[in-house]
C-alpha cells in the first residue's frame, strides 16, 4: 500500500516535483556563476572552464542528475497538469482571477517556454561542445622549448587550418597529431594528454594545447548579422518566463514538501529575490555580448 | 452603513434540468431588491417571481443561513462564495452590489462534484473521504474516557480546533484552478494528526484520505493559495503542509 503510494499519488508527485524543481534551482545558480565569466573573465578563463565541466568526472554525474531532473520534472509537471484539467470538466463562465497569481496559474505554460529554450539552448552549445567536430578550436602560442622562441602551431592566421579536427571521442585527431610531428620535424618523442594536449615524452613538455573555443562561438552567437539580435531577444524572453516559474515556484517547492513554518516569511522573500536576480544575470549576459563592440 | 435601499439587477444563472442533460447559462432580470436582503433571499425572491411566471425555480442549497452548516455554494461573479472574503454564501448581502449589476451565478465546478441540477453539486465525494479516515476509533462499551482527561498542549489544542473549523463547503474545490481538495483534507488530516487521539490511526488516515480524494478524481495542488483566499473558515495552507508531511512519514513507514 505503502509503496504503491510512493509511485502514484498526489502528493508524491508534488514531491518529485518540488526536488527536482529545488535541485534545478541549484544547477541554475551554478550555470550562472560559469556563465558570468563571459562578462567578468577573459576568454581562456571561460573556455578553461568549459574544458572542465565537459571533462571533470564529478561535473559529469552531476551532469547526469540535472538531466534526468529537468526530463522528470517535465513529465512529471505535464502529467500534473493534465490530471488538473481532467478534475475540471466544465470551467467557470466568469472567473475572477484576484485570488492566486497569475505565475501560479500558468506554471505549466511558463515551464513549456523554458523546455523549449532548454531545447535550442542544447542544440545552439551543449552539442556543439559535445560533438560538433569542426567546433574553432583555441588559438594558443605556446612555448616550444627551443630558446624560447613562440610558436603558432594551429588556428593562427598564417596556419592552413583554421579550424582543428577533432576525432569521433572528442580527442585531437591521429591527422592532426601526425601534422605537428611534421611540423616538428620528429625532433621530439611526441604523445596525446587527455583530448587537449600534445607533449614531449621525454621532458613533459607541452609542445601543442587546444581546447574547444566555447568562448568564441557564444560571441558569435550573439553577435551573428542577421540572427544575433532575435537570438539575444529569444534567451531575454525565455528568462523572463524563468522568472515567473521561479516566482511562483520556488516557495511552492517548500510547501510541497510540507515545510510550512516561521521560516515560511524568509524563504519567500529569499525565493523572490532567487526568481528576479538570477534571470536578470543570465539575460544580461547576451545582451552584453550583443551591444559589445 | 448606509440606508438600505432598492436596486434592480440582472443575472446571469446556470441552469441544468437534471445530472444528465446539458445545461446552459440563462438570464433573469429581477427588480426591487433590498440592498439589506441576504443574496439567498435575493435568490428566494427570483424563485417567487419564477413561481408566478409559471417558471421552475432555480434550485441551490442551504440550510442554516448562519453560515456554519457549510451547504450553501455559489460560484458568484468568478469567486466561491462571491465577492467579500471569510464568508458563505448565506452571509452575503446585497449591499455589496449596485443598481444595473450583472450577477454571475454558477454551480462548484469539478468533476468529483456532479451538478445535480441547477446550482445544486453532489458533495458526498468529501463525505467518502471522512468516511476512509477522517475518524478517530473509539471504544463505546460503557466505560468510555473523557477526552479531557488526556492533556493536550494548548498551541496544538488551538491549531486542531482552527483546522476543526472547515464547514466541508468545498469553496476551495471550486475556486481552485485543479478543482484540488487538498484544503479541505488538509485540514481534515491535521485537525486529528495535531491531537494525542489522532495520533494511534494517524499513519492510515492520512494513506487512506489521500487515495480516496485521488480516486474521486479531484486535481492535485500547485499551492496557488486561492482556497485559503476563498475559504470561509480561514483554512490555513499551513494545513496541506502537514499533512504532505503526515503524508511522507507515513510512506516511509
Ligand atoms: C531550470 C528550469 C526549472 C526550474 C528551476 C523549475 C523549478 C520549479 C519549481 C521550484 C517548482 C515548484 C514545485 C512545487 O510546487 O512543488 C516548479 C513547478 C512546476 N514546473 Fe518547473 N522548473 C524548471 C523547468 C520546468 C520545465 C522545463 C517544465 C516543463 C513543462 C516545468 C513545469 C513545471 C510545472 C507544470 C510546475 C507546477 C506543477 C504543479 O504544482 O502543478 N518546469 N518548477
Ligand atoms: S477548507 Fe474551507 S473552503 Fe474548503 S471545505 Fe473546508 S471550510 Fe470549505
Ligand atoms: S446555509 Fe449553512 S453555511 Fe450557508
Amino acid at each position: 500500500m505503502a509503496k504503491s503510494a510512493l509511485l502514484k499519488s498526489s502528493i508524491v508527485k508534488k514531491y518529485w516535483m518540488a526536488l527536482t524543481g529545488l535541485f534545478l534551482c541549484l544547477f541554475l545558480a551554478g550555470h550562472l556563476a560559469g556563465n558570468l565569466q563571459l562578462i567578468f573573465g577573459t576568454s581562456q578563463q571561460f573556455n578553461e572552464y568549459a574544458l572542465f565541466m565537459t571533462t571533470n568526472p564529478a561535473v559529469k554525474l552531476l551532469s547526469y542528475v540535472t538531466y534526468i531532473s529537468i526530463i522528470f520534472h517535465a513529465i512529471d509537471g505535464i502529467m500534473l497538469t493534465i490530471q488538473n484539467k481532467k478534475a475540471r470538466p466544465i470551467g467557470y463562465a466568469k472567473t475572477d482571477g484576484s485570488s492566486s497569481s497569475l505565475a501560479s496559474r500558468n506554471m505549466a505554460v511558463l515551464g513549456t517556454v523554458i523546455l523549449v529554450f532548454i531545447a535550442t539552448h542544447m542544440v545552439n552549445f551543449w552539442a556543439k561542445m559535445h560533438f560538433d567536430k569542426n567546433m574553432p578550436l583555441v588559438q594558443k602560442e605556446i612555448d616550444n622549448g627551443m630558446g624560447g622562441k613562440q610558436i603558432q602551431l594551429v588556428g593562427t592566421k598564417d596556419s592552413q587550418m583554421p579550424f582543428m579536427q577533432l576525432d569521433q571521442t572528442g580527442k585531437l585527431s591521429k591527422e592532426f597529431f601526425e601534422m605537428i610531428k611534421a611540423q616538428t620535424q620528429g625532433q621530439y618523442d611526441l604523445e596525446v594528454q587527455d583530448m587537449t594536449k600534445i607533449v614531449n615524452k621525454k621532458t613533459g613538455e607541452v609542445v601543442f594545447i587546444g581546447y574547444k573555443d566555447l568562448h568564441k562561438l557564444t560571441v558569435d552567437f550573439f553577435k551573428d548579422a542577421k540572427y544575433g539580435l532575435y537570438f539575444t531577444i529569444g534567451y531575454v524572453l525565455a528568462m523572463l518566463a524563468l522568472a515567473f516559474h521561479l516566482w511562483h515556484g520556488f516557495q511552492s517547492a517548500f510547501q510541497s514538501l510540507g515545510v510550512n513554518n516561521k521560516f515560511t516569511p524568509a524563504i519567500k522573500f529569499f525565493g523572490r529575490a532567487f526568481a528576479i536576480i538570477v534571470p536578470l544575470l543570465f539575460a544580461i549576459i547576451p545582451v552584453f555580448l550583443h551591444l559589445k563592440k | 452603513m448606509s440606508a438600505a435601499k432598492n436596486i434592480n439587477i440582472n443575472l446571469k444563472i446556470w441552469r441544468q434540468k437534471n445530472a444528465s442533460s446539458k445545461g446552459s447559462m440563462e438570464t433573469y432580470k429581477l427588480d426591487n431588491v433590498s440592498t439589506a436582503s441576504s443574496f439567498l433571499e435575493m435568490l428566494d425572491q427570483l424563485n417567487e417571481q419564477l413561481i408566478n411566471e409559471k417558471k421552475e425555480p432555480v434550485a441551490f442549497d442551504h440550510d442554516c443561513r448562519e453560515g456554519i452548516c457549510g451547504m450553501c455554494s455559489l460560484y458568484i461573479n468568478g469567486r466561491a462564495h462571491g465577492p467579500d472574503t471569510g464568508i458563505t454564501t448565506c452571509q452575503l448581502h446585497m449591499r455589496m452590489f449596485n443598481d444595473g449589476d450583472t450577477i454571475y451565478i454558477e454551480p462548484w465546478r469539478s468533476k468529483a462534484f456532479p451538478v445535480i441540477k441547477d446550482l445544486v453539486v453532489d458533495r458526498s465525494a468529501f463525505d467518502r473521504i471522512q468516511q476512509a479516515g477522517g475518524f478517530v476509533s473509539v471504544n463505546t462499551s460503557g466505560n468510555t474516557i473523557d477526552a479531557n482527561s488526556i492533556p493536550v498542549p494548548k498551541v496544538d489544542a488551538d491549531k486542531a480546533f482552527e483546522a476543526a473549523a472547515c464547514i466541508g463547503c468545498g469553496a476551495c474545490v471550486a475556486t481552485c484552478k485543479n478543482g484540488s481538495a487538498m484544503l479541505f483534507v488538509g485540514a481534515k488530516v491535521s485537525q486529528y494528526a495535531l491531537l494525542p487521539q489522532g495520533k494511534v490511526e494517524a499513519t492510515q488516515r492520512v494513506l487512506n484520505m489521500v487515495r480516496q480524494m485521488d480516486e474521486e478524481g479531484f486535481g492535485n495542488c500547485t499551492n496557488t493559495g486561492a482556497c485559503e483566499i476563498e475559504c470561509p473558515k480561514g483554512i490555513s495552507l499551513e494545513n496541506i503542509a502537514r499533512m504532505n508531511r503526515e503524508y511522507l512519514k507515513a510512506s516511509l513507514k
